[in-house]
Order: structure tokens, then C-alpha cells, then sequence
């Protein structure tokens, strides 16, 4: 739960560095056709799986703070969706 | 009756993976639920489980074919760059939109949106159907996992909604079209 929500947020705050950025804009065209949003998904999409993959290593067979986490992963996961929404994005 | 290809590709991606999507959304949140707070004979509830990870795997399938088929086959055209001294501007709907202040919001809201957000309901959902499988009936017992694994159902359903409802005002003002044409029928005359 924690690493889909470190995932969405990643992809959030590509998606703003890109937006704010113009070279960054250009280093996340990772393919021509799609533009930007290419470079932006696929970067997210590798930390999640990093993030994933770390995070059941590390608590995989071990008893978690749940509600903690929980409230952590919606927070992240909330921030994403406000962040991804064009007006607060020229606000900022 | 004919569709070009590119208006095909429009309606596979969302009236065929989108819109099932957002229908099977519903259905996971209170399959989920009921599932995992009601009491049932045993045989019936592995039944059920089975199912209901049948339902998200189809669920998780729809999702990421969705963005992959938004993002890899229609974007591109929706996006394509304008040749110079181009005075049709139906084949290029980013530029259609932008050319009036009327229907530009469209892009700069509606697609600048879409185009993030509908990245969040594959991620979420498939997280929902990895701890679905690893726990299944067990999270009975685990109220904050089961309370965190609803709420990143419900929040892909409002994330696939949000490109959906974008994605079907987008191709209200400015259709993806071109490609070959695809006749359905032929017409009757009257």
C-alpha cells in the first residue's frame, strides 16, 4: 500500500518538476510519440516496483504499525491527485 | 454506417476498458467489503474468494490496458504536431482545442489532468488485488489494512471517473479521427 502511494506521488512530482521545468520536460521524452508523459510513467512506475519490492523485503514477514502506514499511503495518495490537478499546479 | 480507425481505437479504449473498469469499480468496493465482514460456511466463502480474485485480476487487466492503450496508440495522436500551414485542424485535436478560447480549458484542465490521474487506478488497483491475494479472507481481521485497501479501491474509481469523464468531453469537441475507414453497415435509403 505504502509503495503504490510512493509511486503515485512520484509520479505527481515528475509530472510538476516537468511542468514547472522545461529541461526536465526533455530529459523525461522518453518516447517521442507519447512526449513527457512516457518519461514521467515509466520513472514512477520503476520506483514503485523499487519501492515494492524494498519495502516487502523489509516488513514482508514482520508486524507493522498498519494503522500508521495506512494513513500515510492516503495522505501521499491525496497529495498525488491534488497535485496532478492543473489549477494547483499554476499555483504553485 | 463507418468509423475510421482511430475513432475504433477511441471507443476500444474507453467505452471498452475504461467503461468496464468504472462498472467493475463498484462491484470490487462492495465485493470487497462484504467479504471481508460477513460470516459464511467455508465452502462458500472459498467460492467467493476465488471469484473475487478472478474479478480483480480481470479488474487489474482492464486498468493498465486502458492507460497503456491511452497513452501509447491514441496520445500520440491526439497530440501530433501541426504541419506548417495546416488549415484543417480536425485531424489534430490538442491544436483544435487550442484554438479557441471556448474549448481550450478542455486541454489545459480536462487533458493536463486526465493524462496523470488515470495512472493512479492501475497502480492502486493492482496493489488492492497483491494484498487481496496474500490475505484474502483473513483481512476480517485486519480493520486498518481492509479500511486502506477500500479506500485505494474507491480512490481508482474517482481517479478512472476523472479521466473518463475528461476523456468523453474531450472526444465530444475534438474526436481522434483518421486512419482507414471501417464500415459497419451499409445505409438503407428511405
Amino acid at each position: 500500500m505504502l509503495a503504490a502511494a510512493i509511486g503515485s506521488f512520484v509520479l505527481a512530482i515528475i509530472a510538476f518538476a516537468g511542468d514547472k521545468s522545461i529541461p526536465i520536460k526533455n530529459s523525461l521524452n522518453f518516447y517521442k510519440p507519447t512526449g513527457p508523459l512516457s518519461g514521467v510513467t515509466t520513472v514512477a512506475i520503476v520506483v514503485w516496483f523499487l519501492a515494492w519490492g524494498f519495502l516487502e523485503w523489509r516488513w514482508g514477514k514482520r508486524a507493522v504499525a498498519m494503522s500508521r502506514i495506512s494513513r500515510v499511503s492516503l495522505a501521499l495518495l491525496i497529495l498525488s491527485i491534488l497535485l496532478t490537478f492543473p489549477p494547483i499546479v499554476d499555483l504553485l | 454506417m463507418e468509423i475510421t480507425a482511430r475513432g475504433l481505437w477511441t471507443l476500444i479504449h474507453g467505452m471498452g476498458f475504461g467503461a468496464l473498469y468504472l462498472l467493475a469499480c463498484s462491484g470490487a468496493l462492495i465485493e470487497i467489503y462484504r467479504f471481508t465482514t460477513w460470516s459464511a460456511a467455508v465452502g462458500e466463502t472459498s467460492r467467493w474468494e476465488r471469484f473475487l480474485k478472478f474479478y480483480l485480476i480481470a479488474m487489474v487487466a482492464l486498468a493498465w490496458t486502458a492507460v497503456l492503450t491511452g497513452a501509447y496508440v491514441i496520445y500520440p495522436w491526439y497530440r501530433a504536431a501541426l504541419p506548417t500551414g495546416t488549415k484543417d485542424l480536425a485531424p489534430f485535436p490538442q491544436r483544435l482545442l487550442m484554438s479557441s478560447p471556448f474549448t481550450t480549458g478542455w486541454h489545459s484542465l480536462g487533458m493536463e489532468w486526465k493524462e496523470h490521474i488515470a495512472w493512479f487506478a492501475p497502480i492502486s488497483i493492482t496493489m488492492v488485488a497483491f494484498v487481496f491475494f496474500k490475505y484474502g479472507r483473513d483481512l476480517k481481521n485486519h480493520k486498518q489494512l481492509r479500511a486502506g485497501v477500500l479506500a485505494f479501491v474507491l480512490a481508482s474509481f474517482i481517479s478512472a471517473g476523472v479521466a473518463g469523464f475528461f476523456g468523453a468531453m474531450l472526444d465530444k469537441y475534438a474526436p481522434v479521427q483518421g486512419g482507414q475507414s471501417i464500415r459497419l453497415s451499409n445505409g438503407e435509403a428511405k
